[in-house]
């Protein structure tokens, strides 16, 4: 491969990757404040209020890092792969550009009306600043996944004279049929990254014995909603999406699963190491026939496998690709397991003092930012080789005139950065973790003045 | 359609120069005008609810830009890979500088982030002017309408030009000083005591620097790029540009001493966009110039597709009506000089 096309792509890679770390949290958690604010202003009841406040302040320095970290994405479409700019501006330039003028602004204005105005405003008008937060946030999420669902199957376009591609039918491009499912299963991944984390920080409070009653909703409220964005996460979003993979990129679908004969009745592989230079699967751990169930619904189906297609429509990085796909498939089937005990005994009224469960919660705070970018991996490993599906390839997208040096130097510079970004952000939210949702801490602007 | 998009990107920047330029300029001064913690938290206070909501106009210009002139934003962004780089390091390392500054209330870990934040809004400010000045002096495209330009290369205008020569160093010197004069009368507006009248002292010492700059900028450009009088001949409406810029610099001038603080800011504002203006309208319809005439990037062999352009239309003026609602929202919510008491910055 050009040196300089593979930096490029790690470096988007890279950059995306790091930035969704955040944005999972934000959208998941401003759904659950919702929630808090919701039961809050229903019941009256303060711990609600002071929950809320409490995810309202990691909510913020999240946020911020998901904002601070989102700019070089913008950029990045111009300054590393302008020859896909310029291919296909006019279609996904549509969607990139409602997203700054609908969601950024609207989150921008309202974010801060929500962390820093609850004095200003009544209960009722800052309910509506989190729905706002919550409703930008969540926009912006589309947008983004309409873009990238044009990537991965291209509609409402046209083919210009100079030959890039232009919009044909607006909302054929919006409510790409790919979009629609892909955005659900998306944001049932955020919502479970939320839920998770929730659930461990209030797990932690209760193994230690600290801040008990707060915990306690925590857990309860994360458990509740976290449950249900597991199983949708699975049935039907990502059932629909392994369809729409199998009829629209059936090649995806055959390395992703790592099936490199296509055969009626074919097996669905559970653990096992992709063997390229042999076409088969090593030590594989099968069930058979399922993937012809799962795909055609019929136990008999015949599944294509990799020796259908011509090798340059390989994606190129299969075994990658395969075990993104297993990781992200393994770790969902673990979050439902994992929830559905934890709302069993929620129901029960035993998982406040269930002490190796409440550790389990705690410790599985970091699998829904792996499955999430295991998902996105799969999503983006699996449209290559291609950059706009079937009609750009991604070895004619990048800057040409970049070079492989220059794409190394910022790389580099941006890893930089991040590894400070994100002590700085794991340091904070650790302080306010610690400091626990009770009372409201006395701010540092509160105290008298001190004097340089 | 076309020729409307150009003057909606060019507006959209304006928007932003104006908005995110006095907090841009706030942090340039900030460590010497704001000399005591408290000083320094009102200054943070006077931006913090807004600077996210400015740098946003960034944001959606550039997005607007990529939708409606595809070829122009994939030609310009790869061309200026290593300076947009850099704005973006400083972007984020100046987000991070105002907003984490507030979280731990020691003075090291509040000096640091000073400095952060401080640093990047002055480099900001100089190389937002020096992408400007790019802009006009025209870069190396070639048949294949891309470029790319090194950081630097002689300082002189060679036929390989760098981001940095000496043209554009003056304008990123102006666009620093402006921004500065810009911040000062935005802490005057919105701080009392000796940190508004240190911040209009500033302002007054701005106004000579930025007099004779205005019309050295003005003498060069011409001497860079003589096509930009074309359309001021051709259209002797155009005039009325230099002549706004004239007046306002001229009421700034007049309402800083006099205490005016909305109006000495207002007048800047105008500044501001009418220099931004007089370029737009000198470049009209070339978007980015090339250093050989016939490669020019214009509106024309830039723009996305009619259909496009006409629906993103409904939706921009929509989505613009919206926005500047929020605007007027926060900024009224947020008016008046700075308290410390309410709340936090």
């Amino acid at each position: 491969m050009d040196s300089a096309l593979l930096i490029h792509r790690i470096h988007f890679a890279f950059t995306a990757s790091f930035h969704y770390l955040f944005p999972q949290l934000t959208m998941g958690l401003a759904l659950l404040i919702v929630v808090l604010k919701t039961i809050g202003l229903r019941r009256n009841d303060p711990v609600y209020h002071e929950a809320a406040r409490f995810w309202g302040k990691i909510f913020g320095i999240n946020f911020l890092l998901g904002v601070v970290t989102g700019i070089p994405m913008e950029f990045q479409f111009g300054t590393n792969w302008s020859h896909f700019s310029r291919y296909a501006g006019g279609v996904i330039g549509q969607t990139l550009a409602m997203e700054s003028m609908f969601a950024f602004f609207l989150e921008s204005a309202l974010v801060g009306l929500f962390l820093f105005g609850e004095k200003r405003i009544s209960p009722r008008a800052h309910w509506w600043a989190a729905v706002a937060v919550f409703a930008g946030s969540w926009l912006s999420g589309y947008f983004i996944i309409a873009t990238d669902a044009f990537m991965q199957y291209p509609v409402g376009y046209y083919t210009a004279a100079d030959g890039s591609l232009q919009l044909a039918s607006f909302w054929a491009f919006l409510f790409n049929p790919w979009a629609r499912w892909q955005y659900a299963h998306n944001m049932c991944g955020a919502v479970t990254t939320g839920a998770f984390i929730m659930t461990s920080v209030g797990a932690f409070y209760l193994l230690s014995g600290k801040f008990v009653d707060h915990a306690r909703v925590f857990v309860k409220i994360g458990v509740v909603v976290g449950f249900i964005a597991c199983v949708l996460q699975i049935f039907p979003t990502g059932d629909q999406q392994g369809k729409m993979v199998t009829d629209l990129q059936p090649v995806t679908l055959a390395a992703m699963e790592g099936l490199f004969q296509g055969q009626p009745g074919a097996p669905l592989v559970i653990v096992g190491q992709p063997n390229e230079r042999e076409g088969k699967i090593d030590n594989p751990l099968e069930v058979p026939s399922m993937l012809s169930m799962l795909t055609y619904r019929r136990w008999n189906a015949n599944v294509r496998g990799l020796d259908a297609f011509p090798r340059e429509d390989w994606p190129g990085n299969i075994p990658l690709l395969y075990y993104s796909y297993h990781i992200m498939v393994g770790l969902g089937t673990f979050f439902i397991a994992i929830m559905a005990i934890s709302a069993l005994l929620l129901w029960k009224n035993k998982l406040y003092s269930a002490r190796w469960m409440l550790w389990l919660l705690l410790l599985s705070a970091p699998f829904p930012y792996i499955a999430n970018t295991a998902g996105w991996m799969t999503a983006e490993l699996g449209r290559q080789p291609w950059l706009v599906y079937g009609l750009m390839r991604t070895a004619d997208g990048y800057s040409k005139l970049v070079s492989a040096g220059n794409g190394m130097f910022t790389l580099l510079g941006f890893m930089g950065i991040y590894m400070v970004l994100g002590i700085l952000g794991l340091f904070l939210l650790w302080r306010e973790i610690e400091h626990g949702p009770e009372s409201e801490r006395p701010l540092a602007d509160l105290k008298p003045a001190e004097a340089l | 359609m076309a020729s409307l998009w150009f003057w909606i990107v060019a507006a959209m920047i304006a928007t932003y120069v104006v908005l995110d330029g006095f907090d841009l300029g706030a942090g340039a001064i900030y460590l010497i005008a704001a000399k005591t913690n408290d000083e320094r938290r009102r200054v943070l206070r006077a931006i913090g609810p807004v600077w996210d909501g400015n740098e946003v106009w960034l944001i959606a210009a550039g997005g607007t830009l990529y939708f409606a002139f595809p070829r122009l934003y994939a030609s310009s962004f790869s061309g200026f890979y290593l300076p947009l780089m850099i704005v973006v390091w400083l972007l984020i390392l100046r987000g991070v500088g105002i907003e984490f500054r507030s979280h731990i209330d020691h003075r090291l870990w509040q000096d640091f982030f000073d400095v952060i934040f401080s640093v990047s809004s002055i480099l900001l400010a100089i190389f937002f002017g020096a992408a400007l000045g790019n802009v006009v002096r025209g870069v190396p495209l070639d048949a294949t309408g891309y470029f790319f330009e090194p950081l630097w290369t002689s300082f002189k205008l060679s036929p390989h030009t760098g981001i940095l020569d000496w043209y554009t160093v003056l304008t990123g010197v102006v666009a620093l000083v402006t921004l500065v004069a810009h911040g000062c009368y935005y802490v005057a507006l919105k701080t009392d005591g000796d940190l508004g009248r240190r911040a209009r002292g500033f302002a007054l010492l701005c106004w000579p620097v930025q007099f004779f700059l205005t019309f050295s900028t003005l003498v060069a450009t011409y001497f860079i790029r003589p096509e930009i009088m074309h359309n001021y001949d051709r259209y002797k409406i155009g005039l009325l540009i230099p002549l706004m810029v004239v007046v306002s610099l001229a009421l700034m001038l007049w309402a800083n001493p006099k205490g005016k603080e909305k109006l000495a800011f207002v007048a800047s504002s105008l500044y501001i966009t009418f220099m931004l203006v007089g370029v737009a309208f000198g470049l009209y319809p070339v978007v980015l110039p090339a250093r050989d005439p016939q490669y020019d990037l214009t509106i024309y062999n830039t723009a996305a597709g009619l259909h496009g352009l006409k629906v993103g239309l409904v939706w921009w003026i929509f989505a613009a009506v919206l926005a500047i609602g929020y605007f007027i929202f926060v900024y009224r919510m947020f008016s008046g000089k700075v308290q410390l008491e309410e709340g936090h910055p």
